[in-house]
């Protein structure tokens, strides 16, 4: 896994509530048997028309956004489990999800990958909205061992709350599989009393 | 201390845990299939990494597979490809594998009850978020990304923080009609779709005392779309008898040892849940969805409410509803019966019995599909497929299906399906697809008059 320190970037405004993992990555995507290449399917049916041609009302597809900062509406992320969506948000270059609440199985899922969920208030995601929607070209600055983010050349900034032990994986770029394979001993031993 | 079930079962799996962080949970059954595995397989060979556990993971194909022909080669080049490497994934790592056409295969969460494969007391993931669905046998079950899939694979355990305890109880008595789908639809709506997330369930009183292992896994299933990890209900008499005799349930005196053990687990009385929520049974009615996420349902004869908010606009533009509507008379041309909330035998039975005698309307397609090929045998065993067929339906064979529509059974843009499934996502059923969840009776009503109707009217 890439380690997680800071990012300095713009964000692209996604003011929609309840987005679900099937709209993150659509079902009929998941045929793939390897991590690659879903960035391109990304929001799929929000992106694309019904004839593949870009919907150039959406915001993905609206040049004057871009950046590796997602801010989406309330409750990121739920739904079905699957990792591919955070494969596909982290594939086309999203470091960072704001909002202002996470579905559970999305945010480890993110955290297993890289992908920093950060969760903000609702006023606080709504200044970031509005921010980054009317002045396209600030830049928010996420501090992971300071736990802030804070919106450039502004008195706007928050803090928000992450698992001390899943901060510790991602300054460093472990994951849960060395941990767990170090404890074998501890495991063995616990099937052994059963 | 007084304990809840949740806590119990939890406490007898932690192997360690890391000072102020996450604990180490020892996971005894994992489930995989074709989707959600490959990437994990992949990653530990990346990795060198063997299996550690291969005896303890049971594999099926479900998500991807068709419902019509399973014994011709798949027409789809990556489904296949999908199942192909499924199947060499577990030849090379000695996993049980219940492939398509398998007298055993079926929907995960379907054949793994059926078979005996989850019993009370158990921990049990799987790569899939209605995993749920086992915490009808006092199962700690939840769904896991594929990350944790590697992770199971590689160390039998999990990394994780103990969520809250959530308490969701009813009481009192069921009116005719109302089926466990009601009750978990009803409490959904009640609560909304983040309610339980941070939280485990746990549903009691005596409507889900008095309801079948089918109902409360049709319950449990849907308590990630609450938010929650997972739902569980205590084992009792119902949970023992269900087990009893199932092809890999432990046998005899083994089996006597585990009930006695299975009797310990239910919630001390006076043990304390963070948030707890009681509702009346007798509030409950047959219910439908009019929105895009299974929060937004209402009971089949009310209006859809008014609400002035962007989301819950965007959501009704979707359905093509409007405020302070009746869905009563709505003309519906789709219907599916089928998915892991809803196709388990006693679905079956409560559709046959009310098709039994009528005709199906002629503008509805509808597909029936059993969650594993032992509903299917059943379903035929007792005649239903006669029901079925006579009154002009067509059983498909098992599989996830419209659920999520990732074989052909998809349900055309803009077109109104009343399901059993559990997700009325945008273009979950297909891209453009209105999704309506209600109840297999419902559902079975909807196919017989081409409409919504308000089924209560038809009992007696
Ligand atoms: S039936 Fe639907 S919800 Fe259940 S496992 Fe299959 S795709 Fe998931």
């Amino acid at each position: 896994m890439e380690k997680f320190k800071t990012l300095k970037s713009q964000a692209i405004p996604l003011a929609i509530e309840n987005i679900d993992t099937d709209q993150i990555i659509p079902a009929r995507f998941l045929k793939a048997t390897d991590r690659n290449g879903f960035g391109d399917n990304v929001f799929r049916d929000w992106r694309y028309n019904k004839d593949n041609s870009l919907n150039p009302d959406f915001i993905l597809n609206n040049a004057t956004y871009s950046g590796k900062i997602l801010v989406a509406g309330d409750n990121f992320g739920c739904g079905s489990s699957r990792e591919h969506a955070a494969w596909a948000l982290t594939d086309f270059g999203f470091k960072v999800i704001v909002s202002s609440f996470f579905a559970d199985i999305f945010k480890g899922n993110a955290l297993n990958n890289g992908l920093l969920p950060v969760q903000v208030s609702e006023d606080f995601l709504d200044v970031l909205l509005t921010e980054i929607t009317e002045k396209p070209d600030t830049q928010l600055e996420v501090d992971l061992e300071a736990q802030t983010i804070t919106v450039e050349g502004t008195s706007f900034a928050s803090s928000f709350e992450i698992d001390p032990y899943k901060k510790t994986c991602l300054l460093n770029g472990y994951d849960d599989i060395d941990y767990l394979l170090s404890k074998k001993k501890a495991i063995e031993a616990f099937e052994n009393k059963e | 201390m007084k304990k809840t079930l949740f806590d119990k079962v939890w406490d007898a799996h932690v192997v360690d845990a890391i000072e102020n962080g996450p604990q180490v949970l020892y996971i005894d059954k994992h489930l995989i299939h074709e989707v959600t595995s490959p990437q994990a397989f992949n990653e530990l060979e990346r990795r060198n990494i063997p299996i550690f556990r291969p005896n303890q993971i049971v594999a099926t194909a479900d998500h991807n597979t068709p419902t019509e022909n399973q014994h011709l080669p798949i027409k789809d080049e990556n489904s296949r490809k999908q199942l192909e490497q499924l199947s060499e994934n577990c030849k090379k790592n000695n996993i049980t594998l219940y492939e398509l056409g398998h007298k055993y295969n079926g929907i995960v969460h379907v054949m793994a009850p059926e078979l005996g494969i989850t019993q009370p007391g158990m921990t049990i993931v799987c790569g899939d978020s209605h995993t749920s669905t086992h915490g009808a046998f006092g199962t700690i079950a939840f769904g896991i990304g594929t990350s944790q899939v590697t992770q199971v694979f590689a160390s039998q355990c999990l990394l994780l923080t103990k969520p809250k305890s959530l308490r969701v109880s009813v009481n009192g008595k069921l009116k005719q009609g109302v089926l466990p789908k009601d009750v978990i639809l009803y409490i959904i709506a009640k609560l909304g779709t983040n309610a339980g997330t941070g939280y485990f369930c746990e549903y009691a009183g005596d409507v889900f005392e008095n309801m079948s292992m089918e109902g409360r896994m049709t319950v449990c299933n849907m308590s990630i779309e609450m938010g929650a990890r997972g739902g569980m209900i205590a084992p009792d008499q119902t949970t023992f008898d269900y087990v009893k005799g199932k092809t890999f349930a432990p046998k005899d005196e083994a089996f006597d040892k585990k009930v006695a053990y299975w009797e310990t687990l239910p919630t001390d009385d006076g043990a304390v849940f963070d948030k707890e929520y009681t509702f009346d049974a007798e509030n409950i009615e047959p219910m439908v969805t009019y929105g895009t996420n299974p929060g937004m349902g209402i009971k089949v004869t009310d209006t859809i409410p008014t609400v002035n908010d962007d989301s819950f606009e965007k959501s009704l533009q979707y359905m093509n509803f409007k405020k302070g509507e009746s869905l009563i008379n709505k003309p519906i041309n789709y219907v599916f019966i089928g998915s892991c909330t809803n196709s388990r035998i006693e679905d079956f039975r409560v559709a046959a019995n009310y098709i039994k005698g009528k005709q199906k309307a002629n503008n509805v397609t509808a597909w029936l599909v059993p969650g594993s090929k032992q509903v299917e045998a059943q379903i035929i065993d007792e005649g239903l497929k006669t029901i079925f067929d006579e009154a002009g339906f067509k059983l498909r064979q098992p599989g996830c299906s419209a659920c999520l529509a990732m074989n052909d059974d998809k349900i055309p843009q803009g077109e109104y399906c009343v399901s059993t499934s559990n997700r009325n996502f945008e273009g979950r059923q297909g891209q453009g697809a209105r999704t309506i969840l209600a109840s297999p009776l419902v559902a079975a009503a909807t196919a017989i008059e081409g409409k919504i109707i308000d089924v209560t009217k038809q009992l007696n």
